[in-house]
């Protein structure tokens, strides 16, 4: 029996102006990409707390890909040039915790770009499927040390 | 003994230098001893674990437990305590979140050992010996603790009342958490809610009396680079500052004297993650980059260039949060760290 492929679960942060509407462009202009993204909606990139990527990769998640628009285009004038510099510095410290910096990622997308945001959220999902999973409780449940619990997630009606 | 209430102190994985703060309390240390009987306290006074043991359940009214988890035996010694004490406190960083021993989650159990017991200039081990947790000899077995991969907080093994934070703790506060306890138990006054007690409940920027202006930082400099002004935010003087993103209650003693907060205290109350919010803090001031000023690769050269000049943002942001951060450790096999 052929090996079934690993599902990387991602979760996607987008602003609410162009990068949202540029995956609804992509849903509504029927351009495909995998469905291993969970996309969870935030008024702007610069809403984009470290905390909640830190929050994915302990709970489960294989990546974490944060969009917004492009730099200029922001409708909070300059909070995507925050969320750049917080993207940044985190892939650094990231790295020294062993993840790789592939497994989080920044788009810019504007409201037009919808088959463009298709198309590179499909090259990250492959791309963060390569590296396999990350199973963050697995690394701190390492070496007979008490496994992390989970903390209940609640499950809220979308 | 008497029956007045009875006090401990423990060390696990730590320096010493809570016990030291302790003792820093000066003269009320003789109302320590008027109030308390010393019920276990290996630093100051000659108790043995059997003694312990011996104690029923609870006996121990209030033990101060300093150090972090780092082996099974602080792993032993906590559950013990628990059993025998009514009140247990987390006290210091360590023992709250890990502080300066937790930062060895950075890397491996075998890489630590190593620095140990090879790597090191002063280090002379041809036969390679390492610690093991049971050697045989001629005379018997010889037993050693196990040396845990991952270094934890007190609460991450056992249930803790009260949480007094600090790298040490400052003296003032811990007299101020004693002198709570002895109203208590001498006036049958209840107890604070559990929790951090002897801190405040806001930044350290609070209790500094810098100055602060708009904070725009071009690079960062390590402490030996400059002279600060001593009048400004560190911070804004491009000095690593912590404070923003810790909990105050020591009177931000080090930014006073030129150096900046390294995040003692621990995160502001309602934060998770303090290493989370300083990667925001920190980012936020960075100056670089208006709207239409350069293009999206300029841009990111640029950023990534003012962070080369933060050498270790993991062991800088997390220096005393390790054992408490989101992710805890690094793993182990993961991503080669370059
Ligand atoms: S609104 Fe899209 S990044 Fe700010």
């Amino acid at each position: 029996m052929a090996e079934k492929q690993f599902e990387p679960l991602i979760i996607g942060f987008t602003c609410n102006w162009c990068s949202y509407r540029a995956a609804d462009l992509a849903g509504m202009s029927r351009a495909k990409y995998p469905p291993n993204i969970r996309l969870i909606r935030l008024m702007c990139s610069g809403r984009m707390d470290p905390e909640f990527a830190l929050k994915a990769l302990r709970s489960g998640a294989d990546g974490v890909i944060i969009t917004g628009c492009h730099p200029g285009e922001c409708h909070y004038l300059e909070q995507n040039y925050k969320a750049l510099r917080r993207y940044l510095l985190l892939r650094r410290t990231l790295k020294q915790f062993g993840i790789e910096p592939e497994r989080v990622r920044l788009i810019w997308a504007s409201a037009a770009e919808g088959a463009r945001l298709a198309q590179e959220l499909t090259k990250a999902v492959e791309e963060i499927r390569a590296l396999g999973p990350l199973s963050w409780h697995n690394v701190v449940a390492a070496d007979g040390d008490r496994p992390l619990e989970l903390q209940h997630l609640e499950e809220v009606a979308a | 003994m008497s029956d007045k209430p009875k006090l401990a102190m423990y060390w696990a994985s730590s320096c010493g230098g809570c016990e030291i703060a302790t003792l820093n309390i000066h003269e009320h240390i003789l109302d320590v001893d008027a109030v308390f009987d010393i019920a276990f306290f290996p630093c100051i006074a000659d108790f043995k674990i059997k003694d312990v043991q011996g104690y029923p359940d609870g006996y121990i009214d209030v033990c101060l437990f300093n150090g972090a988890i780092r082996t099974s035996e602080n792993e032993e010694m906590a559950h013990l305590l628990r059993q025998k004490s009514k009140v247990l406190v987390a006290f210091g960083s360590c023992a709250y979140e890990g502080c300066i021993p937790a930062l060895s989650n950075l890397t491996t159990r075998e890489a630590t050992l190593n620095t140990v017991y090879l790597d090191n200039p002063t280090i002379d081990n041809p036969n390679r010996i390492f610690p093991q947790p049971v050697t045989e000899v001629p005379e018997g077995t010889l037993f050693l603790p196990v040396f845990y991969h991952t270094v934890k907080s007190l609460d991450q093994v056992v249930k803790v009342d009260y949480t007094i934070p600090g790298c040490p703790p400052e003296p003032h506060q811990i007299w101020a958490v004693l002198q709570a306890v002895v109203t208590a138990l001498t006036q049958g006054v209840p107890l604070p809610p559990s929790g951090v007690v002897g801190a405040s409940n806001v930044a350290v920027c609070e209790e500094c009396p810098r100055q602060r202006n708009v904070k725009k930082i071009k690079r960062f400099y390590r402490p030996y680079e400059v002279v600060p002004d001593p009048d400004i935010c560190l911070l804004e003087q491009g000095l690593m500052c912590l404070g923003i993103a810790t909990r105050g209650g020591c009177g931000a003693l080090c930014p006073q004297v030129g150096m900046g907060c390294r995040g003692c205290y621990g995160a502001v109350p309602g934060v998770e993650d303090q290493g989370a919010k300083m990667v925001t803090a920190i980012a936020s001031v960075m100056d670089v980059g208006k709207p239409g000023e350069l293009d999206e690769v300029k841009l990111e050269q640029e950023i990534e260039a003012i962070f080369d000049t933060i050498p270790d943002p993991a062991g800088t942001f997390y220096r005393f949060s390790m054992a408490h951060s989101i992710l805890r450790r690094t793993r182990v096999n993961g991503y080669d760290r370059g």
